[in-house]
């Protein structure tokens, strides 16, 4: 039996993430991107919104949000790479740049969520 | 004087010609002609040299695949007027190699089309004796849509993929596939995805849709593709909780 | 005078072109979609920013909310936006041909997948708005 390609799982986390983003990112960024910053209404406070991020279900909540969109942007943007620069000759690279930098940033999500006071 | 409108046709000769060129005719505006009988008109009274495949002039072998004004169709199902007033630019199906005139190499298709074993695999084949394999209408129908394909390859000229990376099994051949994936009396759903999970067989789709777009038998190769991502995967994650399963 | 070849030529191969994506509005369509991926990560960029934000106590919060509110982010997050909106309606809409669900023996008709998450999503922006607003 041939090696199987462990595509599948890059699939998978691509899939989740990009449910994960079409859910719960248009609500996050009209409130915090736009409705907040421009006035349309009131932000919550400091307090209120920290009391929301450090319980348990927030945390496992912002670590959701935050990674698993970004190996959808991993997957999505290796292949538009591929596809639309032809360059998938550097395909080594490509996938560093891509699954790393989605690694790196699920790193960052972790640290920071885990210091949330 | 009858209605007349100007075709413009790729003319490639390898032993003569280093790229192809256009030529243009004029054609009878005839309202119920094709393309097709545009060409053959060109072949029959004007230039004899012109090639181009045909056969059935009627939409079912598929031979007849085109870029008719950049768009891929088959010339036995599309109108001259459609074009009027013209010019019509007839070219060879896109992302194939131009072996003549309108005429495309497509031994890669063949090759690809066989690698995925379009037909139905047995562990034990029944014999003659015990009569045939039964198959309820509902069970007809998870595949049926996709053994509609006729091979025009339309769905290979519009995908940028196939065009963009050379080792892509492409649409027509992932969606035969899966209609024998899907056809009761198969049992090599486990062979062909072994050689479909390679990371070039199906994973270098990403749902362009155009395909099924160009389809002129309404297949919906893209729909097959993703239908078969998920299935892979489903077995990918068996295989990993479960290792000993052993092939399904 | 033309020479035989025993083999036929290799045939004739048109170079792809880099710009092909504009040769159809569907392929430019379909880049548009693939590059939505960019600004889905921009916005988890954003987020990270304000949890760290968060972490560096009211002051630090603060200036996060006047860096929101600087020109260049707001119109950032003005196209992200549509792209975020472009990719959620696109991946509804789209995510019923990966599912042949049978009921009965016939194919369940594509829209009553995609009506489901659609009812998800609005419930979803309900309670992480009622959860964000309250205060």
């Amino acid at each position: 039996m041939t090696k199987r390609s462990n595509e599948p799982l890059l699939w998978l986390l691509f899939s989740v993430g990009g449910v994960v983003a079409a859910l719960l990112i248009p609500v996050h960024l009209f409130l915090f991107g736009l409705a907040f910053p421009l006035g349309w209404l009131n932000a919550p406070s400091y307090d209120a919104l920290l009391a929301l991020a450090r319980g348990p279900a927030g945390r496992v909540y912002l670590l959701v949000f935050c990674i698993l969109p970004l190996f959808h942007w991993a997957h999505r943007f290796r292949y538009t790479l591929y596809d639309g620069l032809q360059i998938k000759h550097l395909n080594e690279l490509v996938n560093t740049f891509c699954y790393g930098g989605a690694i790196v940033g699920a790193i960052v999500a972790t640290y920071l969520v885990v210091h949330i006071p | 004087m009858a209605e007349q409108i100007a075709l413009e046709v790729t003319r490639f000769s390898p032993e003569r010609d280093k790229v192809p060129s256009i030529q243009a005719f004029d054609v009878p505006l005839r309202k119920e002609w094709v393309v097709l009988d545009a060409l053959n008109y060109v072949k029959d009274r004007i230039d004899g040299s012109l090639s181009f495949r045909w056969s059935c002039r009627m939409g079912v072998c598929g031979s007849c695949g085109m870029m008719v004004n950049g768009e891929p169709k088959l010339t036995c199902a599309t109108f001259l007027t459609d074009y009027a007033p013209g010019p019509v630019r007839v070219e060879p199906l896109k992302n194939f190699p131009v072996m003549r005139d309108l005429i495309v190499e497509i031994t890669d298709f063949l090759e690809k089309l066989s690698k995925v074993k379009p037909w139905i695999i047995r562990a034990k084949e029944k014999p003659l004796s015990e009569g045939e394999y039964l198959q309820t209408p509902d069970e007809l129908d998870t595949y049926r849509q996709f053994s509609m394909c006729i091979n025009c390859l339309l769905c290979y000229a519009a995908c940028p993929v196939y065009g963009l990376d050379p080792l892509f099994a492409g649409p027509a051949a992932l969606a035969l596939a899966q209609r024998y994936n899907m056809d009761s009396r198969d049992e090599g759903k486990s062979e062909r995805l072994d050689i479909l999970s390679q990371h070039d067989g199906i994973w270098g789709c990403t749902f362009v849709g155009e395909c099924t777009e160009v389809c002129p038998k309404h297949v919906d190769p893209a729909g097959a593709i993703q239908q078969y991502k998920l299935t892979a995967t489903q077995e990918w994650i068996r295989s990993l909780l479960m290792p000993w399963g052993g092939k399904r | 005078m033309t020479t035989y070849t025993e083999y036929p030529p290799k045939g004739y191969r048109v170079r792809i072109s880099t710009y092909w994506w504009l040769g159809r509005w569907a392929y430019l369509k379909f880049i548009l979609r693939e590059l939505s991926s960019v600004l889905v990560a921009w916005f988890v960029i954003e987020t990270l920013l304000q949890v760290n934000a968060l972490i560096g106590g009211p002051g630090a919060y603060q200036d996060f909310q006047g860096f929101l509110r600087n020109p260049v982010v707001i119109a950032l997050n003005i196209i992200s936006f549509f792209f975020i909106l472009f990719h959620a309606i696109t991946w509804f809409n789209l995510a019923p041909k990966a599912m042949a669900i049978r009921l009965g023996g016939k194919r369940v008709p594509a829209i009553l997948i995609a009506l489901p998450n659609y009812a998800a999503w609005l419930v979803a922006s309900v309670i992480v708005a009622w959860l964000v607003l309250r205060g």
